[in-house]
């Protein structure tokens, strides 16, 4: 019988490479094509599904609405597993199989690092909502974003802290997350003369307990703590703190922003965290986004789903701007992306393609948000 | 000084929940000399079971003395049942396989709950908040700064721990079935010459020990939230915690699951914490180098 | 019990060795033209699927020699492929060579990778001789998560940047095909022979009961480290040709779940069958593309196939036999030996 497992090999072998012969087929051209690249699974598939979300919800407003050049948008999505190199390949099976002509993704700036230099190799532009890391945007000329970076940030919460009052700080970072390096280190840069860093204690995301932390955090007495970390692990570590009789403020980045943040009610009263929009934000682009996105997903929005909106968005405009579906122009469409009104915020790309928004800080208090402050950029 | 029983309290009630979890991977190794590498999963899905069902009943506004046990006892039931099913589908039938090929299973296994668990049916991806079911409050002792706070989620984690350790040491001490569990434990083959229904005191124990697991995973969901990966790492440790202890010995896995609680916040109090999950694993490796058979453990030879 | 007495297991070639290794120079050189053909006519999609089975079957065959050949059953296999990356990546980036340079530079960084990758499994293999089966495994496990720690924390090690929780970004790209494939090609022919060596036998003895090796004189403590430490450098050069595939690391590439997926090939293709864990390399990198649909269930369909396929045969698709009717076949079984909850 050792006949038929060997052309049942062969078969296997022939089947496989005949699936191969794919270069250059033709696309039908009637619809846009656009690369999307996201965590959809592992680890960090919150993130990835939110940002989905978002994006979704924005293509399919702009389908409805039309299209763009008579034409609708296809979004193809590849999942990345929460992998750099699973990044690499989706990436590069929708720019080599798929043709589309742009990107969007990642929300983690080490993803994004991956894919995008996949995407400058090949010259197709690839927009990122929501990575933070400046080194994002150097990989090249190809490279976008409608978020601002760590830096900016950082800073933003370390002129907050000044205009608090607050002299003593203790840094509490995710030492495996490098949103939360990012932040500490745009965070020192701004603080380090107006103030000073009493104590810098860490913690790995999706510990439980912080306590341990949290006592030697106390002793340093401190009159407010920079909490750089993405809001499940915030709402634990603050919980665990009031426990502990630790009441001083805490305060961090855009990572806070989400729902359950807000549903962890009381405790964090007295904390405030920077944010790229807030929800008090009277501009229709804000309201009418989260109407619509409860409409669809029955849920409320999070940072990352907002920020996936509005790249859904600059997206459809740029190439509607190009005035033609091909890589080039849309790059430089988006390059001179001016005033756009975001959801998230009125966006404008800069010559370093980032996004120059102004950032909000926001005071939390029984379970809702206001604005403190709006810090715009220098 | 006051500094230092504060974290010694915190790692107890730490150490309590991974005591727990201990005991049932000690419990079915004793038995099966299987270690059980889906608990983990098994603790994570009392966390599930219990969030779904304290959603369910908020309606019914019960008072606490209902609505906390009914909780607690439904988590603890539906992970007997997914204890049992784990035993009965996948590891009876490679009941004479080697060891290797269990241990493949059991990580399969693992691997499926996970993953099961973050399906929108199930549980899904995103942590999520325990909704409320206990009012948490804490007492505070001693002056400001020099402060030592104790919460009842502590106090209720430990006493948990001790009360079911002790509820199990009467049951495997003083009841027929748990005679059977210790005849198991000491001579598979004999026991079932004797007249012991093998495959029943061994669905017992895992049912025994994910009941166990299960209400670990329902305190700690209260005190900190649900995610489908809670129980990697907790399991982990508490593997360790039964290894500490003496695989086997059910009075070990209580001490183990203690001491690792009480090094890993110690190490994250006064070291570093960005190590103190490596530290587990630091533990283990210089357990089985310089005591292998733990602190209550007997060292059996390998008889050829 | 068959019987290891017999030689038959022991590849006494037919043709010189000269002319077998020759035939393999041969072969390594005959992927530059490949590589070139490919380059230019292949959809780069699924050239880069191809490049990522070659460097899957190194990971699969260098664990099948520490799991399968010699029965000692690693969870870490993705640390080892972290060092070696880490070491290749960040050499790569601080020296950046270029052109005919880099023709030097690659196998020498990989070499380099494939060096401390073996230290680590040096350093593995010693304090967990005395561990069996399950401990091991979660010994292993462990150390695979202390590596991930210690890299986490690193920004730098002396001139050389390591990146810490940010990754490794910027490392020039080097690999492509040929080399992807040569190293796969030396790998699978070094595996090939040990495993069918005198040593081969010793590794077999080790995993098959290690109280009679210890009894027949084979030195278990020497040739249980010895399959860690090879099994490690093909790691470690394994995970310097992704470094310098992708031009990226991040840490959380490299743990358990990795570690996992490599195990999952090896057990597939049948533990101890060195065609069957590049076999099934091939297999599990390619099908997961073409299934990308499913992802939301690829891992429930993993670990479900995991399940049954341990249930249903555990021996894996070859069952510790070889793909092609050399003239020595195994019929050893593969599957360790120390059968039963009790070990009897």
């Amino acid at each position: 019988m050792r006949w038929m497992t060997r052309t049942a090999w062969a078969a296997l072998l022939v089947a496989g490479l005949m699936s191969c012969k794919d270069k250059g087929a033709s696309r039908p051209s009637n619809e846009i094509l656009i690369g999307e690249f996201a965590s959809m699974t592992g680890q960090t598939a919150t993130f990835g599904q939110s940002s989905h979300e978002g994006l979704m919800l924005a293509i399919d407003q702009v389908n409805a609405a039309g299209g763009v050049l008579g034409k609708p948008i296809r979004v193809i999505t590849e999942d990345n597993r929460s992998d750099a190199n699973e990044a690499v390949t989706a990436v590069q099976k929708l720019i080599s199989r798929d043709h589309v002509v742009a990107i969007i993704g990642e929300v983690a700036s080490k993803r994004s690092l991956a894919g995008g230099g996949v995407c400058q190799q090949y010259k197709i532009p690839m927009l990122s909502p929501s990575s933070t890391n400046p080194a994002v945007t150097q990989v090249g000329d190809y490279i976008f974003r409608i978020c601002f970076t760590d830096d900016f940030q950082g800073g933003v919460c370390a002129r907050f802290a000044v205009k608090k009052g607050w002299k003593k700080v203790v840094i509490f970072r995710d030492v495996a997350n490098d949103y939360s390096k990012g932040l500490t280190a745009g965070f020192r840069a701004g603080y380090e003369n107006a103030g000073s860093v009493v104590a810098e204690e860490s913690f790995r995301e999706g510990d439980n307990d912080f306590k341990a932390q949290l006592t030697k955090i106390k002793s340093a007495g401190p009159d407010a703590v920079f909490l750089p970390a993405y809001y499940a692990d915030v709402v634990k570590i603050v919980k665990q703190a009031r426990e502990l009789e630790l009441n001083v403020p805490f305060f961090g980045g855009d990572g806070w922003d989400s729902p359950t943040t807000l549903a962890a009610g009381a405790v964090m009263d007295g904390c405030f965290f920077a944010n790229h929009y807030s929800p008090d934000d009277p501009r229709p682009a804000v309201q009418s986004f989260i109407k619509a996105y409860q409409a669809k997903y029955r849920k409320t929005p999070d940072a990352m789903a907002i920020l996936g909106y509005d790249a859904g968005r600059v997206m459809a405009d740029a190439i509607k701007l190009a005035g033609k579906a091909e890589p080039k122009a849309i790059r430089d469409a988006l390059a001179q992306t001016k005033d756009f009104p975001g959801a998230s915020g009125t966006i404008t790309i800069d010559e370093r393609r980032n996004a120059r928004k102004p950032a909000f800080v926001l005071a939390l208090k029984g379970g809702k948000t206001s604005i403190a402050d709006t810090i715009n950029p220098e | 000084m006051h500094d230092l029983i504060q974290q010694l309290i915190i790692g107890l009630s730490i150490g309590a929940t991974y005591a727990l979890i201990a005991l049932g991977y000690t419990m079915v190794y004793g038995v099966l000399r299987l270690i059980n590498f889906a608990h983990g999963e098994v603790y994570m899905m009392g966390a599930v079971v219990g969030f779904h069902v304290t959603n369910l009943i908020a309606r019914w506004r019960l008072p606490l003395w209902v609505s906390l046990p009914f909780v607690f006892v439904t988590a603890m039931v539906a992970c007997a049942a997914l204890g049992f099913l784990i035993e009965f589908l996948a590891y009876r039938p490679l009941r004479n396989r080697p060891r290797l090929v269990v241990l493949i299973t059991a990580i399969g296994v693992s691997l499926l709950l996970q993953n099961l668990a973050q399906m929108w049916f199930i549980f899904g991806p995103t942590p999520q908040a325990f909704p409320p079911l206990i009012p948490q409050y804490s007492k505070t002792f001693g002056t400001p700064p020099n402060t030592i706070t104790i919460s009842n989620l502590d106090v209720l984690s430990f006493g948990l721990s001790v009360g079911l350790m002790a509820a199990l040491a009467w049951v495997v001490l003083r009841t027929r079935t748990g005679l059977a569990l210790r005849a198991v434990s000491y001579r598979f083959d004999t026991s079932s010459l004797m007249g012991i229904n093998t495959n029943r005191t061994i669905s017992f124990t895992f049912m025994l020990g994910s009941a166990l697991a299960a209400v670990a995973g329902v305190v700690d969901a209260i005190r900190y939230d649900v995610k489908p990966l809670m129980g990697l790492m907790p399991g982990l440790k508490a593997f360790v915690a039964a290894v500490l202890g003496g695989i086997g010995s059910i009075p070990g896995a209580l001490v183990g699951g203690m001491l690792m609680g009480l090094v890993e916040t110690l190490v994250k109090g006064y070291l570093s914490s960005a190590y103190a999950d490596a530290v587990a694993f630091v533990v283990l490796i210089v357990i089985l180098l310089v005591k292998p058979s733990g602190l209550f453990g007997r060292y059996v030879p390998e008889k050829l | 019990m068959a019987s290891i007495a017999s030689t038959s297991h022991i590849s006494r070639p037919r043709l010189p060795v000269w002319v077998i290794n020759s035939a393999l120079v041969l072969l390594i050189a005959a992927m530059w033209p490949l590589h070139r053909v490919l380059a230019e006519n292949m959809n780069p999609y699924y050239l880069r699927i191809l490049i990522l089975i070659g460097l899957n079957v190194i990971l699969a065959t260098s664990l099948n020699l520490i799991n399968g050949i010699t029965g000692q059953f690693s969870l870490g296999h993705a640390g080892f492929m972290a060092i070696g990356a880490y070491a290749a990546g960040s050499l790569m980036k601080y020296f950046g060579p270029t052109g005919t340079q880099s023709a030097i530079a690659l196998p020498a960084l990989l070499a380099v990778g494939g060096f401390w990758a073996a230290v680590a499994g040096l350093l593995v293999g010693i304090p967990t001789l005395r561990l069996r089966g399950d401990y091991l495994a979660i010994a292993t496990l462990g150390f695979g998560e202390i590596i991930n720690t210690l890299i986490v924390n690193t920004e730098q090690i002396g001139p050389f940047e390591i990146g810490g929780s940010s990754g490794l970004h910027g490392i020039p790209i080097r690999t492509d095909f040929f080399w992807a494939y040569a190293a796969a090609i030396v790998c699978v022919a070094s595996v090939w022979r040990l495993a069918y060596s005198a040593k081969g036998l010793a590794f077999r003895a080790v995993r098959e009961d290690e109280v009679a090796a210890a009894a027949m004189g084979i030195d278990t403590t020497y040739y249980k480290v010895l399959a860690f430490v090879i099994g490690a450098f093909f790691a470690g050069v394994a995970g310097g040709l992704y470094a310098t595939f992708d031009g990226n690391l991040a840490p959380e590439s490299f743990r358990f779940m990795r570690s996992i997926e490599i195990v999952v090939m090896v057990v597939l293709g049948g533990s101890g069958s060195v065609t069957g864990a590049v076999v099934a390399a091939a297999v599990l990198t390619y099908l997961p593309e073409q299934l990308r649909f499913s992802n939301e269930w690829r891992m429930v369909i993993y670990s479900l196939a995991l399940i049954l396929m341990m249930i249903l045969r555990p021996e894996g698709l070859l069952g510790g036999r070889e793909l092609f009717r050399w003239r020595r076949r195994m019929a050893i079984p593969v599957v360790p030996a120390d059968s039963g909850p009790r070990g009897t």
